[in-house]
């Protein structure tokens, strides 16, 4: 029994990993110092090394880029930014002491943090503070529990939602199954609310199959009552690993629906020695794909490319996405750099519900918030096409 | 056509938990205690396989016997280093030690392998089995899978009863100290069951994998103790209980997954465990042993 709880700990931890919600490091980087408050103090904090690094350098460089943009035009209605980054290597402790440590650098906003379970810890802080914050990319709705932290990032549930618009929006399919982890949070959660939006979309679900974190080998059943269902499309709200298996499963009795995926599917073709042509034509639910066309995005990756030499990760362009989000909600209220933290906080919290932001995350639509702190905007998917994510 | 499929793929999935029951019935039988490292010693054989076909880069039967091979001498060393020491002790003690390998192995490749998942190629080239126009497809893997583990479960019949080592294996089960006296060297005997149980389990390893391609150092742990169960399920200490066990057991929690309920699955599976025993304690094909006074 000892042995199972290990496993079961042992799997949630690495899923926390996967999906994008945990943290790590400690590096710090510094734009600059001053004392006076003539500029706004923008804090990050977010995993720089570890496990989840490419989350937290993806955060902190598209923010950076952001910053940079806004120093040079101006600032926010005159005042420049300061911006510090701080490691926190996905872990929650780490993430309260990050905190600390930007709070006596002079913090006023924090963007942060990455990953979720981090995430709560710091927002628990923020609420005692209220520091008004927004996190890029902490997706459980745990997060933002407290009313001064916002999401950028769909919460996990939302993503259900979004999912079963979207391929309503886009007639994918009208017979639809799904294939769940039952045992996970992330996975019943998408579930659920996809079931009953599909539901009033008129999406017909032939078939909802389960699996756990005990059983999560062989699929030839689940896979079997899909294809007999007829459904058209297969959803998976379930992380990469498991899909990978589904996918091989699937091709090996020959059947071929359209498989659609959220962003626990982002990672696929990065399986070691995965076969990605099994992954041609699946789709999935991820904010920014880097090869759309629009001009803010080939600019953004641009100059990702130019000054970090890769391309941009979601997490980048939901962290450039966090700071002019930030600067909206600036000049809505009017508020400036000599508030204290908590009036900073109320000014900008009453602002958010009553801005729209267009930016590199929403498919060039805009983005509004509730004042609960969640995100309203279009959902966007991409295609595995000839092994790389390509935006529809 | 459906039931066909079911019926098939719980025989494929059964057959992979029969391998590895034979390992644990093998040993539980001889050694009396419950190795629960082994459902390790099936991962640790799926890496050496994947080291050798997809990092080298060169032919799947150098890696299958290259698994063999190190699954073999693990299987042993962990006897030795661990087990053997305790052979006196309480039961419990070994239960512990049994986990701690286990934990060990799991540690061990976390560290050498990292903890991303790896897609392993599988070792099987034969063609996928396409029946009834379409309807019916049995996968290369599936029939491989369930051909090797009747070659291995006829071969381990015969080998125990057929051979003077296969007979001081049954002589030393029954009992250890009367065997001794026989002349039989119990330790090696023992040596020998772990080798022989954990080369298995190294072919469970890369038959697991290739159906069911993903890699993580956790890979072995679950068909570990549903194999576990087999065993018990099918008579500990019994080889035909073991393969009994092992299909019964695939066949139900699939057939479960698609008639009953796929979240149910395993609690079906273990409901069904519990009435068998209770009707048989000692499992389908578990001898009764009187306990002599």
């Amino acid at each position: 029994m000892k042995r199972i709880l290990g496993l079961i700990l042992v799997l949630v931890m690495a899923m926390s990993v996967v999906a994008g919600c945990g943290g790590s490091g400690n590096d710090t980087e510094t734009t600059g110092s001053s004392t006076a408050s003539d500029k706004f103090y923008i804090g990050g904090i977010g995993p720089i090394t570890g496990a989840a690094a490419i989350y937290g350098q993806g955060v902190k460089n598209g923010a950076q880029i952001a910053v940079d943009e806004i120093n040079a035009a101006g600032g926010i209605n005159g005042y420049q930014i300061e911006y510090k980054f701080e490691d926190d290597e996905h872990d929650a402790e780490k993430a309260v002491n990050a905190y600390n440590t930007l709070k006596d650098w002079g913090m006023q906003i924090l963007m942060g943090t990455v990953t979720s379970t981090p995430c709560m810890a710091v927002s628990a802080k923020t609420a005692e503070d209220n520091m008004f914050q927004v996190t890029p990319s902490g997706s459980s709705p745990d997060v933002i529990v407290g009313d001064n932290t916002f999401q950028i990032c769909f919460s996990d549930p939302n993503q259900g939602i979004a999912s079963a618009d979207y391929i309503a929006e886009n007639a994918l399919a009208t017979k639809v199954a799904v294939i769940y982890d039952s045992s996970d949070v992330y996975s019943s959660g998408i579930y659920e609310k996809f079931a009953s939006q599909a539901e009033s979309k008129g999406i017909e679900i032939v078939a909802a199959e389960a699996f756990t974190a005990d059983n999560k080998s062989d699929f030839s059943v689940q896979i079997q009552k899909a294809k007999d269902a007829g459904a058209e499309l297969v959803f998976l709200p379930i992380y990469y690993t498991e899909a990978t298996l589904i996918l091989k499963q699937a091709n090996s009795i020959g059947y071929k629906p359209l498989f659609f995926g959220c962003d626990g599917l982002d990672g696929i073709l990065g399986v070691e020695n995965f076969d990605t042509s099994l992954a041609e034509g699946v789709m999935l639910l991820t904010p920014f794909a880097a090869d759309a066309t629009d001009k803010l995005t080939q600019d953004f990756v641009a100059t990702y490319k130019e000054n970090y030499g890769e391309v941009p990760n979601q997490f980048a362009a939901d962290a450039y996405d966090a700071i002019y989000t930030i600067k909206a909600a600036i000049e809505k209220s009017g508020a400036t750099p000599d508030m204290s933290v908590s009036e900073l906080g109320d000014a900008l919290k009453g602002a958010m519900p009553e801005i729209a932001v267009v930016g590199l995350t929403g498919k060039g639509a805009e983005m509004t918030w509730a004042a609960t702190g969640e995100v309203s905007k279009k959902p966007m998917a991409v295609t595995i096409k000839n092994g790389v994510y390509t935006a529809n | 056509m459906s039931f066909i499929s079911y019926l098939v793929n719980g025989i494929s999935l059964g057959s992979v938990y029969a391998i590895i029951a034979l390992g644990y019935t093998m040993v539980y039988g001889i050694a009396k205690m419950l190795n629960f490292a082994h459902g390790d010693v099936i991962m640790i054989g799926g890496y050496v396989t994947f080291m050798i076909m997809s990092t080298m880069g060169l032919s799947p039967w150098l890696g299958i016997v290259a698994a063999v091979v190190v699954c073999t001498l693990l299987g042993v060393v962990i006897e030795k280093i661990a087990y053997k020491p305790l052979r006196g002790a309480s039961p419990l003690a070994v239960l512990i030690t049994a986990i701690g390998v286990s934990y060990f192995l799991q540690n061990i490749a976390l560290l050498i392998f990292g903890a991303n998942t790896k897609s392993f190629t599988s070792v099987v080239s034969i063609p996928d089995l396409v029946l009834a126009d379409g309807q019916l497809t049995i996968s290369g893997e599936t029939i491989v899978t369930i051909i090797a583990s009747v070659i291995i479960m006829i071969a381990m019949t015969l080998f125990i009863k057929k051979t003077k080592t296969g007979r001081a294996m049954n002589a030393v089960s029954e009992d250890k100290g009367a065997a001794q006296l026989m002349g039989i060297n119990v330790n090696k005997t023992i040596s020998i069951t772990f080798a022989i149980g954990s080369g298995l389990a190294a072919i469970a390893g890369i038959l697991l994998v290739s159906s069911y391609p993903a890699l993580t150092p956790y890979t072995g742990a679950m068909p570990g103790i549903k194999a576990f169960v087999a065993a018990v399920f099918g008579g500990i200490g019994s080889v035909p209980g073991a393969m009994i066990g092992g299909i019964l057991l695939g066949v139900i929690e699939n057939l479960s997954k698609a008639y009953i309920s796929s979240q149910l699955a395993d609690a079906i599976v273990f409901a069904v465990l519990i009435i068998v025993l209770l009707v048989k304690p000692t499992g389908i094909l578990g001898k009764e042993i009187r306990e002599k006074v």
